[in-house]
């Protein structure tokens, strides 16, 4: 039909294309370059240090801290966010409850994670104050002084406090997109197993929780390459302290690249951080395909 | 027997309503909070925050506003409405180009495409920083506005060209028939029948660019120039002890994405959902 040699085409592909190559896949490849140079924001000389920002990395005394707390966030994520969020979406979709409830609470649910990461992060410097903020005095109230603490100025619960922020604000949105993945189970199967005499709790575990598995595997995946690039959370309330107790890999990235002005180790990092998160994507973008017809 | 099993479906149906209710508490419960103490004076806040306030300090969120909030709205709308503007075009350019064309190596530029998906900002962000710098970019919108863009291209044509598969080829060969090019059809056909999906992209990027931290802190000095969320830490620091103030300041910043999804939950659910499946 098209004989005509048409350059049209083209036209559609090349200003997209551009730009996702401009800045997203030169960036990292040079990124990876820089892994091995030493090299300053302020100046454009650099110097080829082979494997030398990797070993400085790896034999950092904050790097088991850090590594350490991505994972507390990791797996804290994927219990509470991943494994409670999924348990709700079973108990939204039950039929004891009223469709208008159902929406309202989900709504609900999802709300903070609508909300700027800052802007939570300064909320719950508010929340987490020893002196006025809720938690302390909620604990003063019931009259449980002894149970009061510093929360984000203890060295020990500082990162704890800040897992906890983050699933306030993201078990609903796990929960909604479970929810949905639910709600896209085939009616006839559960009919079939209600006719078979399978309660609620076989039929969810048994019928709805197969059939919405590769949904939930991609929602795990989401947490874990969130849990590895975790940053502004931290940034924005306690910027890593107190001393380095709730660095994380992310935060060390942006403070060797602009405080320290140690960019090849910042680079360093970002290919940890490249490693970690790519290896979850692949592996989500084969988990999405296979479910595919 | 009967009896029984109403009696135990009823404790159930309390239960469940209890527990979820328990939540929804949860969730709200420090936000209550903290809208209470936006509406206090410092001194009372510090005296006990669980308090009412004696006289409603509506103010705050009038002083807030004023000191530089509106700035950061005014540039977090700027920088949002181009950024979406952009990535909806060329999302669509890309996905129209990618299903109605047999274009050599159409393949593999849409792999490349969707494995942007799978690459961080933090990786970017030391070389996107001297590359904004050498030209000439570093600390204006722009510094934000093409990397927001190219960012979020890969999400948004994946969920445009599922749609764009999806409609019929009927469509388009009426149109041939009728002489239009394929720009017109594009523009004619395509776009306003895919404005569902317009729309769900459009609400969940938004929300993305809208609450966007890491660049914007990195690549912006200027003040004039901050989005929200980088203008609250500013605000932190600028307001020093008026947590008052700052309260009322964050919940304003938190309003408008709120406002929208309850407005527009239907769309934000079905690009969220569609997004995270295939993303």
């Amino acid at each position: 039909m098209k004989k005509k040699k048409n350059l049209a085409p083209y036209a559609y592909v090349i200003p997209g294309l551009l730009m996702v190559l401009g800045f997203v896949y030169i960036p990292i490849i040079v990124n990876l370059v820089y892994s091995f140079f030493r090299l300053s924001s302020y100046s454009a000389s650099m110097k080829f240090v082979g494997l030398d920002n990797f070993r400085r990395l790896f034999t950092n005394e904050t790097f088991p801290i850090m590594i350490r707390n991505n994972v507390y966030y990791c797996v804290i994520s994927l219990i509470c966010q991943v494994g409670f969020g999924t348990f709700l979406a079973f108990m939204l979709e039950s039929n004891l409850i009223g469709d208008r409830f159902k929406t309202v609470c989900r709504n609900i649910y999802f709300i903070p994670a609508l909300v700027s990461l800052t802007a939570v992060g300064m909320m719950f410097n508010f929340i987490y104050n020893p002196q006025m903020g809720l938690l302390n005095t909620m604990l003063k109230h019931f009259g449980f002084v002894s149970l009061q603490q510093t929360w984000l100025g203890d060295r020990n619960l500082a990162i704890f406090c800040i897992i906890a922020m983050s699933q306030w604000q993201f078990t609903g949105y796990i929960t909604l997109l479970m929810v949905v993945a639910f709600q896209n189970v085939s009616r006839d199967y559960i009919e079939a197993a209600v006719i078979d005499g399978a309660g609620p709790v076989r039929r969810a575990w048994n019928i709805v929780l197969p059939l919405a598995k590769e949904q939930l595997l991609v929602c795990s995946i989401i947490t874990v390459i969130g849990a590895f690039k975790l940053f502004t959370e931290v940034y924005s309330t306690t910027v890593g302290g107190p001393g380095n107790s709730s660095q994380v890999l992310g935060l060390f990235l942006y403070q060797n690249a602009f405080l320290h002005d140690d960019m090849g180790m910042a680079a360093a990092t970002g290919v940890l951080i490249f490693i970690i998160t790519v290896t979850a994507s692949i592996f989500q973008l084969k988990v999405s395909h296979s479910g595919e017809v | 027997m009967a009896d029984k099993y109403i009696i135990k479906t009823r404790i159930q149906k309390v239960l469940l309503h209890v527990f979820l209710l328990l939540l929804v508490c949860i969730i709200l419960f420090p936000v209550c909070w903290l809208v209470l103490n936006s509406l206090k004076t410092n001194q009372e806040m510090f005296l006990n925050s669980l308090a009412l306030p004696k006289k409603w300090m509506f103010v705050n969120y009038a002083t807030a506003w004023g000191k530089g909030l509106f700035f950061y709205f005014k540039n977090s709308v700027i920088v949002s409405a181009i950024s979406i503007f952009f990535i909806l075009l060329l999302s669509s350019m890309l996905a129209y180009g990618l299903t109605r064309f047999q274009l050599p190596g159409g393949t593999f530029v849409f792999f490349l495409i969707l494995g942007g998906m799978a690459l961080s900002e933090q990786v970017a962000l030391v070389p996107l920083y001297k590359i904004l710098q050498a030209l000439k970019l570093y600390n204006t919108r722009l510094a934000l506005i093409l990397p927001y863009i190219a960012f979020r291209i890969p999400f948004t044509m994946f969920l445009m060209r599922a749609y764009f598969i999806s409609i019929p080829k009927e469509l388009e060969e009426a149109a041939i028939v009728d002489g239009c090019n394929s720009f017109q059809r594009f523009t004619r056909i395509i776009l306003p029948i895919s404005k569902p999906v317009l729309a769900s992209c459009a609400i969940v990027n938004l929300n993305n660019v809208w609450n966007e931290f890491l660049f914007a802190n990195v690549f912006l000095e200027n003040k004039k120039l901050m989005t929200i969320p980088l203008g609250l830490m500013t605000f932190q620091g600028d307001l020093k002890s008026d947590y008052v103030v700052m309260l009322a300041g964050i919940l304003i910043a938190s309003l408008p994405m709120v406002l929208l999804f309850l407005c527009m939950s239907k769309q934000f659910v079905r690009g969220l959902t569609a997004g995270a499946v295939k993303g």
